[in-house]
């Protein structure tokens, strides 16, 4: 029986941290039992959602406080997972304003939101009363997923 | 030397037929500035063929795509092609979900590139 533990990393909204929490990510998702496709969602959709604290919460500064928290879950279905929490104190926006834009209008930027939203399970972002925003994500392992 | 600078383009081989740019490393936000300044310096020499080898990029944003695409559009503006060999799985499937795979002109390999 597997213990139930979380990960809790707090990083400053440097790009420099993004390798360091990719790697940690796909290890706790191997270490679940992910397959190599579902890992890299979930670390893809970290990375993106971290971008986005760093480009649009904090507007680039470099040095404000992030927290990421990785928690084991498991679908009512049964099958394994990891929740992911998002937490920042940059600038608030409007959760309802924040979705993926049209990929037909081919242009730099924007992808983020998207790629988050076709990668995880769920994606939920909140203004918590204490400031900054807070993401929660939850990504599932793939029925359809063998080992790649 | 300043850290990280430019260590994400590792090879630029110029020929008749084009330029290829060989990357090394994940292009991610973190490295998507140098990586910008760098293509667009090469792209500013106007090679007919603008040939970017990923076969040593392991992962790739979307912060490292959107440079891609911005690259793109100024070898267009001077009807210059840009291709791209080398991608693995993951690096592939970024595309793919930002549906940016039916934008670029992707091979698979160098010489497939340098006849595109």
């Amino acid at each position: 029986m597997k213990a139930d533990y979380p990960v809790i990393l707090n990083i400053v909204s440097s790009p420099k941290s993004l390798p360091i929490v990719r790697g940690a990510v796909d290890q706790m998702a191997i270490q679940e039992g992910l397959s190599k496709k579902d890992a890299h969602g979930l670390v893809l959709s970290i990375d993106e959602a971290l971008a986005n604290v760093i480009k649009h919460g904090y507007e680039g500064r470099q040095d404000q406080p992030v927290t990421i928290t990785l928690a084991p879950v498991s679908a009512p279905d049964g099958r394994k997972g990891i929740s992911v929490v998002v937490r920042d104190q940059g600038k608030q926006v409007d959760p309802e304003s924040i979705c993926g834009r049209d990929l037909d209008d081919v242009r730099p930027g924007g992808l983020g939101v998207h790629i988050i939203r076709a990668m995880m399970d769920d994606a939920e972002y909140s203004c918590p009363p204490e400031g900054g925003m807070m993401l929660r994500m939850v990504k599932y392992a793939s029925s359809d997923s063998a080992g790649e | 030397m300043a850290e990280g600078t430019n260590n994400i383009v590792k090879e630029v081989r110029r020929s008749a037929g084009g330029t290829v740019v060989a990357l090394s490393g994940d292009v991610d936000l973190h490295h998507a500035p140098d990586l910008h300044a760098m293509l667009v310096q090469v792209a500013g020499e106007r090679p007919s063929r603008f040939i970017l080898d990923l076969n040593d990029v392991p992962y790739i944003d979307s912060s490292g795509v959107g440079t891609l695409v911005e690259v793109f559009r100024r070898v267009s503006a001077y009807k210059g092609k840009m291709v791209l060999f080398g991608l693995n799985d993951r690096v592939r499937s970024v595309f793919e979900i930002t549906k940016l795979d039916r934008f670029f002109n992707i091979c698979a390999t160098e010489d497939e590139a340098s006849a595109f």
